[in-house]
């Protein structure tokens, strides 16, 4: 009796080293990775919605479109394996990629890109880029994996706008549910969705390219600065592809276990305003609160001195970028004299609504405060995500408000009829249509810096810099992008190296 | 023992009032003032606590957060005293059913925590000061009903006080020539420490941002604001942690050597 007993405890704890033994294996297993993101997706359908939180996680991960941006920014395939435009600009022919199924079953053919185009351009769509499918006449299926896309009028933009999350391909069985189960054809498959705090993919078996290395993927909603950090110290999460805590960086880069990698983004901080409002209607008072603030500061300040000062609604990563950062240097004397030729009186104030982030939550507090010393008082209000969108962005109830315009070479923002900053200008309505029109790439160029241009002498918003990507990850931690050309955490090539 | 807690806590709450006091006509630098290039700048001669990520003068900013502190924790416990004081008089007053209901009420706000008050009271009218001198007020009040019902029932069964109503005097002139003197030191003691944990509960509120909207300087969002840096600059979450440990060790001091100094029973005792 005594012996057996003795013999069970002793198998007992062989088994529990054996257990103790595997644990390092087990908190982190080399197939399977935890991100951190800082804002939770409203829903997780990019055909239904403007976050970018969004494609963060579904871009190139779940869901795909015809063409792909890549981590340079340029269009390449992915759905479409190549194609071919006709002389004219106007006709699109699209080859697809073969054996392709959704996740839910579906088979990919030509029918399923008329599906989903003609879903994002029917009048009940709530597509939030609508506007990128305007141009287009009909789609033909000459064969099952062969598309052709007429379009109305040459558009420039056309291949680099179906890579936008927002034209991603979907299935007609699965495309309703797709904001709370999303179903794509990517090399990851929904798993499950803890609201408030992670969001879990893990790998498609049956995908139709080279398999993923990682098995599972867990995107983990950290939005507190000091939470991210010691969420990445303490190994909770394996990376933090947008990190909202500048000001820590240095720890970490001292810090042999991690990688950090200073990247850049589509991200422009600007100051919107509504210029439909009094006084931000007057060119003169945009202009003045422009020359009021001191932008390096507020990159200083606001990002630990991460970021570049911007001129107009354009990165300098993007091609054709025109350095118009010193149109409007820091000048409180001419920022006056500029207020006083507009009738504007020394105590006017406006609200500045500032949604949560970090970077608008600071660049609002220094905006308020440069403006102080030309004589505007700024209340500022800090709002909740869905009343920021309801408020600022669906109704354009606001003053003014800092944000991020994560979109890239969005420029056809500032032509749209009704946009929530109200910018109405029917001479950049007009240089907007010439370059899409255009079909020549010097014609292109050039009228791409016009535009720029015609931004910063307008300035609708005030522009104040380019966000920067801040990437941490474990040092074992390959294939991160270090760039986010497209509001994208693509992961589909990250591995772990031994 | 009892004197010196008064004393130093005495000492300390005046330390701080006195800070606010000052903070109302100067502070070394504007409190909001912001100084890029001296940001992030250690403690030193110029600026005795350091300055913050925008380079604001810590120091002034501690000072302009006392005000806020006490400002709030006073008008917060007013209220509470203003609904509580009156409902605990009156349920030991006609107890039955008016004390059933009114200390049954107390208990039901009591459930609620400050800061679920906050919440809803900033669902309703926004963030901000106010909002959170509402959320105190009301965690406040059921407190103070049940303190002053307590101590008022046991000068109700005194003789004097049954005297009183024996010749047919009126409960509310009981209440307020016999009661109320006599639990007068009881309050005082309990509002103290009222006073500190308004404190602790407004620093706490402002810290996830219910609190006072920025620029106003406050405590909490300072030790918020601060606590990213804690690696790169301690000092932003130091110095206005300590001003809170100031503030409510000495209104809990004070609190309890006032407790002992005016229990009877316990000064016999000594």
């Amino acid at each position: 009796m005594k012996t057996s007993s003795l013999w069970r405890s002793s198998t007992l704890l062989a088994g529990l080293c054996t257990c103790l033994a595997s644990v390092p294996a087990l908190a982190a297993p080399p197939d399977s990775l935890t991100i951190g993101i800082a804002l939770e997706p409203p829903g997780l359908d990019p055909t239904a919605g403007a976050a970018g939180a969004i494609r963060d996680v579904t871009y190139d991960n779940i869901f795909q479109g015809l063409t792909r941006i890549d981590e340079a920014g340029k269009v390449v395939p992915s759905l479409a394996k190549s194609w071919t435009v006709s002389p004219d600009g106007l006709t699109y022919t699209f080859d697809l990629q073969n054996g392709v199924t959704f996740q839910d079953g579906t088979q990919f053919d030509c029918s399923i890109v008329q599906f989903s185009y003609g879903r994002a351009m029917a009048a009940d769509s709530i597509n939030a880029q609508k506007q990128l499918f305007a141009p287009i006449a009909k789609v033909d299926c000459p064969s099952p994996l062969q598309a052709v896309i007429t379009l109305k009028q040459p558009t420039s933009t056309f291949l680099y706008n179906m890579a936008w999350g927002d034209a991603v391909m979907v299935a007609p069985k699965s495309a309703a549910a797709n904001k709370t189960h999303p179903v794509g054809t990517g090399p990851f498959e929904f798993s499950r969705w803890v609201p408030g705090d992670r969001i879990e993919l893990i790998r498609n078996p049956h995908y139709w390219g080279p398999a993923p290395k990682l098995a599972a993927v867990t995107f983990r909603i950290i939005p507190d600065p000091a939470a991210a950090t010691a969420a990445l110290l303490s190994g909770a999460l394996d990376a933090y592809p947008d990190f909202p805590a500048p000001e820590t960086v240095v720890k970490f880069q001292h810090d042999p276990r991690f990688t950090v990698d200073i990247g850049t983004t589509e991200g422009k901080v600007i100051l919107a305003l509504n210029d439909a409002r009094k006084p931000f209607n007057d060119i003169r008072f945009r202009q003045a609160l422009a020359y009021a603030i001191d932008r390096n500061a507020i990159i200083e300040a606001a990002y630990s001195g991460y970021g570049k000062v911007i001129g107009s609604h354009y990165t300098p990563s993007d091609p054709n970028y025109v350095d118009l950062s010193g149109a409007y240097p820091y000048d409180p004397a001419k920022a006056k004299q500029l207020l006083q030729e507009a009738g504007v009186k020394p105590g006017m104030s406006f609200t500045i609504t500032m949604p949560p982030p970090s970077y608008a939550q600071r660049s609002g507090q220094l905006v308020a405060a440069y403006l102080s010393q030309v004589g505007i008082n700024v209340k500022l209000e800090s709002v909740e995500w869905a009343k920021w969108l309801s408020q600022v962005f669906s109704q354009s109830d606001f003053d003014a408000t800092v944000i991020a315009h994560v979109e890239s070479r969005d420029l056809d923002i500032y032509a749209r009829p009704h946009y929530y900053f109200n910018y109405d200008s029917p001479a950049y309505k007009a240089l907007y249509a010439q370059y899409i029109a255009a079909t020549d790439p010097t014609q292109q160029a050039a009228l791409v810096e016009k535009l720029q241009r015609q931004l910063s002498a307008d300035e609708p918003n005030i522009f104040l810099f380019a966000l920067p990507k801040i990437g941490i990850w474990n040092a074992k931690l390959k294939g991160m992008w270090s760039n986010d050309p497209m509001p994208a955490d693509d992961v589909t090539q990250v591995y772990w190296a031994q | 023992m009892t004197n010196l807690r008064i004393l130093l806590g005495g000492g300390l709450t005046v330390l701080v009032i006195l800070t606010a006091l000052v903070a109302l006509v100067w502070t070394p630098y504007a409190p909001t003032a912001i100084d890029i290039l001296h940001r992030l700048a250690a403690p030193s001669g110029l600026h005795p606590f350091g300055t913050d990520a925008f380079g604001r003068d810590t120091l002034s900013m501690i000072m302009a957060g006392a005000e806020n502190s006490i400002i709030v924790s006073l008008a917060a416990v007013a209220i509470g005293a203003a609904l509580g004081i009156p409902a605990g008089l009156l349920a030991a007053a006609r107890g039955g059913w008016t004390e059933e209901l009114l200390m049954r009420g107390a208990d039901l706000t009591f459930a609620f925590p400050a800061l679920l008050t906050a919440v809803m009271i900033t669902a309703l009218r926004g963030p901000g000061a106010y909002t959170v001198m509402i959320a105190i007020g009301v965690f406040t009040a059921p407190v103070l009903a049940r303190v002053t019902r307590t101590a008022a029932g046991v000068i109700w069964v005194q003789d004097y006080a049954r005297a009183a109503r024996a010749l047919g005097r009126g409960r509310g002139a009981v209440t307020r020539v016999h009661i109320l003197p006599n639990i007068l030191s009881v309050l005082t003691v309990q509002i103290t420490i009222q006073l500190s944990l308004a404190i602790l509960a407004e620093a706490g509120l402002s810290f996830v941002g219910l609190g006072a909207q920025p620029p106003a300087p406050s405590w909490g969002r300072m030790l918020n604001e601060g606590q990213t840096y804690i690696y790169t600059a301690p000092f932003l979450t130091l110095f206005p942690g300590m001003a809170i440990a100031v503030a409510v060790l000495g209104l809990n001091m004070l609190g309890d050597g006032l407790r002992d100094a005016m229990d009877l029973r316990r000064r016999r005792r000594a």
